[in-house]
């Protein structure tokens, strides 16, 4: 199945996203390195995989217009002609920079496009275009809007809420050609780069430089800066640097009359009327593309530690968020949940031995940052101590060396990758009050377990329903893995788990964004006043409404 | 025979996922400010020792010893927390850099203070690269080695050891004494847990200087420079199949 095999590669990019991975295989027995080198493909099946029983086909993505049939392309967009595709040739010139299926067939080199990282969502689009600078996107948008095509932006492809996919024929306009370092300013910390940059890449960059970029999160081998910031992602160190709505200086965009919005301002201080480009940053392509931002990035760490926890209940882990914020202050970094049994089945799908010996509810990771190691490890060291003595953490481990460090950080980030394993993820990216925020979790397996769906066999749809996520942030990821996406499992989680959510006054989507998933349940978490202002400048910007349809609002 | 008494030598190195980079004057490589860890065949030493007690081999005592600056003491408490029942530290200053030799007969004495009658080193350490140690040390003591174990086995005082060597495995067997160094795929070293950093901190850590040895430690080597390799030509894009035929017709690969 050639759609296969081509979607694994940017999930491989994924996996081996340390550039130093080659080294660890090198030196490390070859048990250590599993998971860099794990042969198990995500949201696939795999016989060998340690699923007990049958595992789920292979099987080829469902196009969105069937899972959700009450969903009708728009006829007001003009379905696209060869004359429209020559157009593109002629302005983007070069062979690859258009994958035409109109004329030719293309189905293999268009599925990647067409499909998402999850496997759940997938169009029916037919031209794919790379752009290769910012007059180029502004030609594009503009022809297209006076022609009503509709476009659907994309980046790497890694977005949770099925966003970055086309529904029906959009044209999707992926930026992985504009990868161009502008600039960097060694005494500021400011960067410029292109949208396209891959997250990691920028990062690598910086870190020959001593800086680090503001944010990080698993998907940094194939995801974009530019769609993080179309995102406005959270990841891993939010909890250190804050969100892009304040690291994001100043961002250059192209809206869909082709108006080149030249805002890429390097000043932390700005106060001269309104803050525009604070609208691209979590507008998810719907009123324009993002060509290249500026960011302000901090100074990276020289001293590094990660300890990972085993705790008996959800309590403990408040009690030691406590004491790690009032311990260890300014040097930490991040704090993340992870529940027993999402560690169990990172375990299950990948074989990697975890770092505990025994089993606990629940895990905790933490890192600290900072400039003088001796301080730190004198603070952490404490801090350990306290927690083991007081008997807040049942267990744990400290890392010796960097190595170490990234092989507990893979118990985290490994998590999503893992959980698709035997076919598909419902996947809940919520913000929730600290005090209940594992609750949903306990309240959704309970819902499956009384509807009979969550099992050890094929009967069931459901392999288990787990919990993790950026504790220090109140962000929980709540996530169903699944042999197979099924109408009864959704109906058991919608519009239950967004009822619930509401009545703890949380968000429904903490960071992943509403996409096309989301999109219908805004209302759990925004007044209808606060609709409508979205949607005067959703068409203020975007009149023809061609900017990634029938999502968002 | 009454147990084994274990010596294990280990060094504080950059860390091996960090890359090292040389000073400007091109004399070493720069060290200050970079983060160090135990060498990592060093950790493969101490796992190996510490599974030789866990599967009930008669281990005596296991003793971690490093000579280095004062921060190798932190790779000595990593060691006690993974094992190890106690701790030397010759301290070395960083104008006493100490070669294999000098290394190896510091080594000497320990093994005649402490009785041991098994060394565990790694092959090399990731710094120098020297692959020396072991075999020095061996010479000095006229003990039997064998270098590069991938698996130990022991049996009263007769020990088994399988190294791997080109296109195949090798198994040796010797009596006690005997110098063992160790090989990537011997084990997987342990995570130090919480509970054991905080006991290891109790372990006892003698605190030395080379004054308290006998010999000659001074180094019989200068390094005359050190440079880093040259940088790698990046790659080109090609943008098509037809370009990247061109390409390799004119890289001659066709
Ligand atoms: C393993 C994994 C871990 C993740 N972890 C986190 C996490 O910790 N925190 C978090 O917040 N998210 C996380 N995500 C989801 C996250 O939103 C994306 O990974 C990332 O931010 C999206 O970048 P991308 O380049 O892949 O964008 P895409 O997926 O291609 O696009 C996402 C959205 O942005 C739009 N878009 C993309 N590029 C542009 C552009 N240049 N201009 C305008 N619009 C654009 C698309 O139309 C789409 O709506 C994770 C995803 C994966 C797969």
């Amino acid at each position: 199945m050639a759609s296969v095999s081509r979607f694994s590669l940017p999930l491989r990019r994924l996996r081996c996203s340390s550039a130093t991975s080659q080294k660890t295989s090198r030196l490390r027995p070859a048990a250590q390195v599993r998971w860099t080198t794990a042969s198990t493909e995500p949201h696939q099946a795999d016989k060998s995989g340690g699923t007990k029983g049958a595992s789920a086909p292979a099987k080829v993505v469902k196009f969105t217009s069937e899972t959700y049939p009450e969903l009708k392309r728009d006829s007001k967009y003009s379905q696209i002609t060869p004359e429209h595709v020559r157009f593109f040739q002629e302005l983007l010139g070069s062979g690859s920079a258009v994958i035409d299926g109109l004329s030719t067939d293309a189905t293999d080199d268009i599925e990647p496009f067409n499909s998402d990282w999850m496997r759940k969502y997938r169009g029916h689009s037919k031209v794919v275009l790379k752009p290769g600078s910012t007059e180029e996107v502004s030609k594009i948008l503009k022809y297209c809007n006076n022609n009503m095509l509709a476009v659907v932006p994309q980046g790497g492809n890694t977005g949770l809420v099925g966003g970055s996919v086309p529904v029906f024929d959009e044209i999707v306009i992926n930026l992985q050609r504009m990868t161009n370092i502008r600039s960097f300013d060694e005494v500021s910390g400011i960067l410029v780069a292109d949208a396209g940059v891959v997250l990691e890449i920028a990062d690598n960059f910086l870190a020959e430089k001593n800086h680090i970029f503001p944010l990080d999160l698993g998907a940094k081998g194939s995801c974009q800066i530019g769609g993080n910031v179309a995102t406005n992602a959270g990841g891993l160190r939010l909890l250190r640097y804050g969100s892009l709505h304040g690291n994001v200086l100043g961002i250059e965009a192209v809206l869909p009359d082709g108006t080149i919005v030249d805002d890429l301002i390097k000043l932390r201080k700005n106060n001269t009327g309104y803050d525009i480009k604070q609208l691209f940053i979590g507008g998810e392509g719907t009123i324009g593309i993002i060509t290249a931002i500026s960011i302000l990035c901090p100074q990276r760490s020289s001293a590094l530690n990660v300890a990972y926890f085993g705790l008996e209940s959800y309590e403990k882990c408040q009690q030691a968020f406590r004491e790690a914020k009032s311990q260890l202050s300014e040097i930490l970094s991040a704090f993340e949940l992870m529940d027993g049994r999402s560690q169990k089945l990172l375990n299950r799908a990948t074989g990697r031995k975890l770092p505990l010996e025994g089993e606990h509810p629940f895990y905790c990771l933490i890192e600290t940052s900072g400039s003088n190691s001796d301080h730190d490890s004198e603070k952490l060291t404490n801090f350990l101590e306290h927690v083991m003595e007081s008997e807040i953490v049942s267990d744990g481990v400290l890392a010796q060396d960097q190595t170490q460090i990234r092989d507990l950080w893979s118990c985290r980030e490994g998590i999503p990758e893992c959980l698709g394993h035997w076919g598909g993820v419902y996947k809940y990216d919520l913000s929730i009050p600290i005090s209940s925020m594992y609750e949903i979790v306990n309240d959704v397996r309970d819902r499956m377990t009384e509807a009979g769906l969550i099992g050890d066999d094929d009967a069931h749809p459901v392999v288990d329903v787990v919990g993790y996520g950026h504790m220090g942030d109140s962000n929980v990821h709540l996530n169903i893995p699944v042999r197979r996406y099924d109408k009864k499992v959704e109906k058991a989680l919608e519009p239950f788990v967004y009822e619930w959510v509401q009545g703890k006054y949380g968000s429904i989507s903490a960071e992943h964004g509403l996409g096309i998933q989301k999109k219908p349940y805004i209302g759990y978490s925004r007044s209808d006043t606060m609709i409508k202002l979205m949607k005067q400048i959703k068409d203020l910007y975007d009149p023809n409404g061609i900017m990634n349809p029938y999502k968002y609002l | 025979m009454s147990g084994l008494r274990i010596l294990v030598p280990i060094k504080r190195v950059i860390d091996y996922a960090v890359k090292p980079r040389v000073n400007r004057a091109q004399t070493a490589v720069e060290t200050a400010n970079v983060k160090h860890s135990m060498n990592p065949f060093d950790e493969l030493s101490i796992e190996e020792a510490v599974r030789l007690r866990e599967r009930k081999v008669p281990v005596e005592e296991i003793v971690a010893f490093s000579a280095g600056p004062p921060k190798a003491q932190d790779v000595l408490r990593t060691a006690m927390a993974m094992g190890a029942d106690r701790g030397i530290h010759v301290v070395v200053e960083e104008s006493e850099q100490l070669e294999p030799l000098g290394v190896a007969k510091l080594l000497q004495q320990v093994v005649g203070q402490e009785k041991s009658n098994l060394v565990i080193l790694g092959k090399q350490s990731i710094d120098d690269d020297a692959n020396q140690t072991g075999q020095v040390l061996a010479g000095l003591l006229n003990w039997p080695q064998a270098t590069q174990a991938s698996k130990v086995t022991i049996e009263g005082d007769s020990v088994t050891v399988t190294r791997e060597v080109d296109g195949g495995v090798e198994t040796l067997r010797a009596k006690l004494p005997l110098i063992i160094t160790t090989d990537l795929r011997l084990n997987e070293p342990r995570y130090a847990s919480l509970p054991n950093i905080m006991k290891a901190k109790k372990k006892p850590l003698a605190k030395k200087t080379l004054k308290d040895y006998e010999g000659d430690f001074s180094a019989r080597l200068k390094t005359l420079k050190v440079t880093e390799p040259p940088p790698r030509k990046g790659g080109v894009k090609v943008d098509d199949v037809d370009g990247m035929i061109g390409k390799l017709k004119e890289l001659g690969a066709l």
